[in-house]
């Protein structure tokens, strides 16, 4: 059975509908990329999987069952974590602080135990420092345990950010344009981490992203979206050669897909 | 960039035993122009800034707490009994600082604008104000028309019980106000907020008819204080009769019991914060406040952490509400306007927001500055008035300064100054929230 699967999934904005009847699937221990012109409607499908929009009608499954109607934490909670497009850490928390937020459904300490220091309370917090430092090494940061997440450069903040999801132990990581303004070094170097995740961590990964030499490297399945709808999906062998996106695409004017080829 | 001003300073003060030397020589010296001085503001100023000197610099902590007890629980009672305007000060520092503790919680922490707060004062207040009196024998009576010879309905001694009960009341009213307004933002919980905290003092000034719950705008009296065991007052003047000179009554003697049970709840109150503040619950309020749709995403559940922010914040202003309806003996609406909520407020991002040492020095200032340097300043216009003195060069008689020009009343006009140029110069606050720094062994630089 598929890990996520959306069916008929709606979601608009007054009159634009953002998403618009998507059928999806998703199975388990894949990685697979959303494409699609800016305003396609990407962005809306991720806030609406992870709880942040209600759908307005069709169904979420996601590990055996619905999500509509969960908030987001709770969806959270079943082991969907997600990063975002515009960057947003908890600027004035270190590094290390970050992490453990990314951590707080796992945390089984109440707030009397805080307030008393129990042994347990002190065996969860050395445990889970020492599992953030590992997440944060495990992203390529080292040494910034104790530095405010906003004084960190734009590339560690991006890793971060994959750091603090994967804090949460999640089945299906969400990744939304990870490789934004990268230079193509981090890029290869993200896209190394990804795969990673994925063969050691067990995690499945959903990516929108726009570069299109990360999503042809890494994606064994490709879902297209234009004006909220999917209008293709397929291997990306499939999707170069397919009509309707090389339209989706022209059809606005960016020939980005064949330049970067051509280069 | 550059290193500001103070921090250089601090590095050459923090040397070897040069930051032992100067705290004991800034107590001593405040102690000794205090006693020496007793009426003198600026010894005062001296005596109480000796704490900051103590919190500021780099010393042991045994050292620190020693010097701080000390100075707490021997000096202060002394100099507070041969002037009981001090004690009175310092008791409403500590007030304040309690309740801007409590605020620290929900506008610091969680990021969470709170117009109403000292609405939560006055429910800690109203609670012991009604069963710590009379007023439930006045229940039927309307203002002014009850006999005079009412029993009380609880013994002075439930105080202490009352206490507990107005953090679990007061706590239960924060949730009651979290509820409707949890999903609001910004400006828009901070009206909601200023209306609860209006709607409170709303009531208590009009509770008091069909059934007279709070004597309105009269306000209720006389409020039990707990008694205080015979002994404490005969050993306390043995002690330190000697150092005082003169024997202290027992009605001066409850201002020095209620400044040492504030200090024991302000105690609780660090503690708590400072345990909550370093643990899920405070990492996950924080995460909030930067970014409530990051947080949620992460699985913080909103709803709950920020009722727990409510929750908590209000409870510390709970006990201190039961603190001040004992210790003053009276109670009016007029105690929880709106001006006190901004009062608190003002503390708050004074002292800096999130900051726990700062939002005390922010409480200490603002009224320091209201209840001595305005008042003082005050009383010094007022006297050059009735003398002959005139301001030399511009030949002014001081005879002829309005009287409207009067320090005490600005008290307003000074604190919107001061908050304008806090933001301009220090946005931080005074003493800017930090985070804890991990020893993180295991975090070494990596050699790339």
């Amino acid at each position: 059975m598929a890990l996520l699967e959306t069916i008929n999934l709606v979601k608009s904005f007054g009159g634009l509908t953002a998403v618009n009847r998507v059928n999806f699937q998703l199975e388990a221990g894949r990685i697979v990329s959303i494409i699609g012109p800016n305003g396609a409607g990407k962005t809306t499908l991720f806030n609406t999987l992870t709880g942040i929009y209600q759908p307005d009608q069709g169904q979420i499954n996601f590990n055996g069952s619905s999500l509509v109607g969960l908030r987001p934490d709770q969806i959270a909670a079943r082991g969907m974590a997600r990063t975002f497009q515009n960057i947003r850490l908890f600027g004035e928390m270190t590094v290390i602080e970050n992490i453990l937020v990314g951590m707080h459904a796992h945390l089984k300490q109440s707030p009397l135990q805080a307030l008393l220091r129990l042994p347990a309370f002190r065996r969860e917090e050395r445990e889970s420092e020492h599992k953030a430092v590992e997440l944060m090494h495990y992203v390529g940061l080292s040494g910034v345990g104790n530095e405010l997440a906003k004084n960190l450069p734009y590339g560690a903040q991006r890793r971060l950010e994959i750091a603090r999801a994967l804090a949460a132990d999640p089945l299906l990581l969400l990744l939304d344009e990870p490789a934004a303004g990268m230079n193509p070094q981090e890029t290869e170097e993200v896209t190394h981490l990804f795969r990673h995740i994925r063969d050691h961590k067990g995690i499945t990964i959903l990516l929108i992203e726009h570069d299109m030499r990360v999503v042809m490297n890494i994606s064994e399945q490709i879902c297209v979206m234009d004006y909220g709808e999917k209008i293709a999906e397929g291997t990306p062998a499939e999707i170069r050669a397919n009509t309707r996106v090389i339209e989706a695409y022209l059809g606005r004017g960016a020939v980005a897909g064949q330049h970067e080829e051509q280069r | 960039m550059t290193t500001p001003f103070s921090t250089l300073l601090l590095r050459t003060l923090n040397k070897g035993v040069l930051p032992y030397l100067l705290i004991l020589v800034h107590i001593a010296l405040g102690s000794a122009l205090v006693y020496t001085a007793p009426r003198s503001n600026l010894a005062f100023l001296v005596l109480i800034s000796s704490l900051f000197t103590l919190y500021v610099l780099k010393a042991d902590n045994r050292f620190k707490l020693i010097a701080g007890a000390i100075l707490a629980l021997l000096i202060i009672p002394v100099i507070g009994v041969r002037n009981i305007f001090y004690l009175e000060v310092i008791f409403q520092i500590s007030v304040f600082a309690a309740l801007a503790l409590g605020l620290n919680i929900v506008v610091g922490f969680a990021g969470l604008l709170d117009l109403g707060y000292v609405a939560f004062y006055a429910v800690g207040a109203y609670l012991w104000a009604f069963f710590g009196s009379q007023q439930y024998f006045v229940l039927p009576f309307a203002p002014g028309t009850q006999p005079s010879d009412l029993p009380f309905l609880l013994p002075g001694d439930a105080f202490y019980l009352f206490l507990f009960i107005a953090i679990i009341v007061a706590a239960l009213t924060g949730i009651l106000l979290g509820l409707p307004v949890l999903r609001l933002r910004g400006d828009y919980l901070a009206i909601v907020t200023l209306g609860f905290g209006e709607v409170i003092r709303v009531l208590a000034n009009n509770l008091d008819k069909p059934l007279n719950f709070t004597n309105g705008p009269q306000g209720i009296t006389p409020i039990q204080r707990p008694t205080m065991p015979d002994w404490a007052v005969q050993g306390f003047n043995d002690l330190f009769g000697p150092l005082i000179g003169h024997t202290v009554s027992p009605a001066d003697m409850y201002n020095l019991y209620f400044y040492l049970l504030a200090l024991l709840v302000i105690i609780v109150i660090i503690f708590v914060t400072r345990r909550l503040d370093d643990s899920k619950i405070g990492r996950a309020w924080t995460a909030v406040r930067e970014d409530e749709t990051a947080a949620i995403a992460m699985g913080v559940p909103l709803v709950r952490m920020k009722l727990a922010a409510f929750a908590v914040g209000a409870s510390f202003a709970g006990v201190m509400g039961v603190l001040l309806a004992a210790s003053r003996t009276f109670i009016s609406p007029e105690s929880f306007s709106f001006m006190q909520s901004i009062g608190v407020l003002s503390m708050v991002i004074l002292g800096g927001s999130g900051s726990i040492a700062g939002v005390i020095l922010g409480a200490a200032v603002v009224t320091i500055l209201n209840l001595q340097v305005l008042q003082g300043f005050s009383l010094y216009l007022s006297e050059l008035r009735q003398s002959e003195a005139i301001i030399p060069i511009i030949n002014f008689a001081w005879r002829d300064l309005s009287t409207q020009l009067d320090p005490a009343k600005y008290q307003r006009l000074l604190f919107g100054l001061i908050l304008i140029l806090m933001m301009i110069f220090r946005p931080a606050g005074l003493i800017p929230a930090k985070r804890r720094k991990r020893k993180l062994a295991d975090d070494q630089p990596a050699a790339e």
